[in-house]
């Protein structure tokens, strides 16, 4: 019965999180699915989405879901520059070359960010307080996380299947040569795509702030969790995300309601390394 | 070994880590044998992580993995179990090797980006255990008895002692790492990484050679860890796998040349002479990692084949002595 309580006090939390953390797998598997690079700077521009609402509502004293909209911009500016600089040279190179080229823009950032904010802890103090539901208080800042997540979601469906630059980015990943001989541009597509990667790791990383502290190494975590929902909605399928950002939340809320909380990671990396082995393409199974 | 002539290539690595053991001995500081014992670590690690990256073609992204778990074992059992160093050191780089065959049997089956991810997956996923698993102390780690240095004569000359063991391991894994390179077993191994199908067509058993590959890499970090471990004086789980540190070691391949013998030597000679002058200068202290970054991506730009493998190309009669 206790262990009932608390799985009731956990699970709507973890649910709540669970499509936040979908955003930001949606931009790594957008990448992947695109372009074949897996994004190892996802982290660090999860953490400046983070600064980015800091500086948004603490310094200039702005509503922080109306700052998602400049941390949108910026997430989507500064991925068509690190596409440009690091990544055009790699893409048709081996998967290390990618790798190392997206780890080196990690470091980059990292280091700067590190020099211009130290790793000290910083905090959005934001609340909007909450209402209760049975055992547990749910605090509206989830909530409506969790609904911008859907509205963000809902909208990357309709660009990708309604838009031409959308088309264009489908065309691309079905098959890269075919669409440049009917004509997409795919120079820049690569670049657009990945642009929307780097956005939505940004809006998740603003989202996430409005909850927990954070410094410039927070983001690492969370791209750690990117790879596993990636894995469990299929890498390359960007709606696939979002469920498999629900199942990483619901496991985060019924874990430690049975176990230790330290044991999450245990079982989330574990699940990861399973599932890429019996089904690599994700257990919705997407493409490839 | 049957014509020496044919072994000019291993001259030069060895040269370099019989200077670099005699290096604090000439001149007789204990800081240069620090630096030292930090370099050797890296040349062994690096050499041991070519034999899978350079020669098989597969991305480990966790490496460090198998220095973390290996020096967990020894530890456990050199301060649990009261057993000598060289014993925890067999003991553990054979769970190493036997913890990269049961992983490489599961993980080899994926390709490309694939197993890079599950090899980070496997390092975070056996941080978080160690993290939970009392014998190994869970997340306070273990710290070493110091009666444990007594048995060295104190923990000065335990410390000279490890250099020196140190320094046989790196020397092991250059000879590890030539020896496999000059074998039918590493050119099966070649052909793997230059098209994994057609080598299979030509016999190579691709399944077979990939998981004794991974294995070979694993078994001298497991023993490296004991020794750094033992050296430091305790473990715990976030200095035994970190996940930085493995892609440091895939920059020191890449710096120097992966797939070579040379290569992953000077490339981690460099790379820890780099930076150890960045952390000290004045100028690059705050901004390091980001000038190691700026660094790390012109070299996988614009000399994806490292120092040593851009030199192959250019001046084909220098292909005799870089291996």
């Amino acid at each position: 019965m206790q262990q009932l309580s608390l799985l009731l006090a956990s699970l709507p939390d973890g649910v709540l999180l669970g499509f936040v953390y979908g955003v930001a797998a949606m931009g790594l598997t957008l990448i992947w699915g695109v372009m074949d690079v897996i994004n190892l700077s996802h982290g660090p521009i999860i953490s400046l989405g983070m600064f980015g609402t800091f500086f948004i509502f603490i310094r200039m004293g702005v509503n922080p879901y109306l700052g998602l909209i400049p941390v949108a911009i910026f997430g989507l500016l500064l991925g068509v520059v690190i596409y440009f600089v690091a990544v055009h040279r790699v893409i048709n190179a081996p998967h290390l070359s990618s790798l190392l080229a997206t780890f080196a823009v990690n470091m980059i950032i990292i280091g700067l960010g590190t020099a211009a904010f130290t790793t000290s802890p910083y905090n959005v103090d934001f609340s909007m307080g909450g209402f209760s539901l049975g055992f547990t208080t749910v605090l509206w800042t989830r909530v409506i996380a969790a609904v911008i997540a859907i509205a963000v979601t809902g909208a990357l469906y309709l660009f990708l299947f309604r838009t031409r630059p959308g088309k264009y980015i489908r065309a691309v990943t079905n098959n890269r040569s075919a669409a440049e001989l009917m004509g997409v541009p795919s120079t820049q597509i690569l670049a657009l795509s990945f642009g929307l990667g780097t956005m939505l790791a940004a809006i998740s990383g603003a989202l996430i702030a409005t909850f927990f502290p954070f410094n410039i190494l927070s983001g690492g975590g969370y791209e750690l969790k990117s790879f596993v929902i990636g894995v469990l909605g299929g890498l390359g399928n960007p709606v696939g995300a979002l469920y498999g950002g629900l199942i990483l939340g619901l496991l985060e809320g019924i874990i430690p309601a049975f176990l230790n909380t330290s044991w999450v990671p245990v079982i989330e990396f574990g699940l990861f390394v399973v599932i890429l082995l019996v089904r690599p393409n994700g257990i919705l199974g997407a493409k490839k | 070994m049957k014509n020496w002539r044919n072994h000019f290539g291993i001259i030069i690595p060895v040269l370099v880590v019989l200077g670099l053991a005699i290096w604090p001995t000439l001149s007789d500081s204990v800081s240069n044998r620090e630096s030292a014992f930090t370099i050797l670590k890296a040349i062994a690690l690096a050499s041991s992580l070519n034999i899978l990256l350079g020669y098989t073609g597969y991305v480990s992204f966790g490496h460090i993995v198998f220095l973390g778990f290996g020096g967990y074992v020894g530890l456990y059992f050199l301060n649990e179990q009261g057993w000598n160093i060289w014993m925890s050191m067999l003991v553990a780089g054979f769970s190493s090797g036997l913890l990269a065959f049961l992983l490489g049997k599961a993980i080899l089956r994926l390709r490309g980006a694939y197993f890079a991810l599950a090899t980070i997956g496997i390092n975070e996923a056996m941080k978080a255990f160690i993290n939970n698993f009392d014998p190994f102390g869970g997340p306070i780690g273990m710290t070493l008895n110091f009666k444990v240095y007594k048995l060295y004569g104190g923990a000065s000359e335990a410390l000279s002692m490890a250099f020196y063991i140190m320094a046989g391991l790196t020397l092991a894994a250059i000879i590890l790492s030539y020896l496999v390179r000059v074998s039918k077993f590493g050119l099966g191994l070649l052909a793997i990484r230059e098209n994994e199908d057609a080598a299979e067509v030509m016999g190579v058993v691709a399944p077979n050679a990939k998981t004794w590959a991974y294995v070979l890499s694993a078994i001298i970090p497991g023993m490296v860890g004991v020794l750094f471990f033992f050296k430091n004086g305790n473990v715990e789980p976030h200095s035994a796998f970190p996940l930085h540190a493995s892609i440091e070691l895939l920059v020191m391949v890449m710096l120097g040349g992966q797939g070579t013998v040379l290569g992953p030597i000077l490339g981690a000679l460099a790379y820890q002479g780099m930076r150890g002058y960045f952390v000290t200068s004045d100028f690059f202290k705050d901004i390091q990692l980001s000038v190691s970054g700026v660094l790390l991506l012109v070299i996988v730009l614009f000399i994806p084949a490292g120092a040593v493998g851009w030199l192959r190309n250019r001046f084909a009669p220098l292909r005799r002595f870089l291996p």
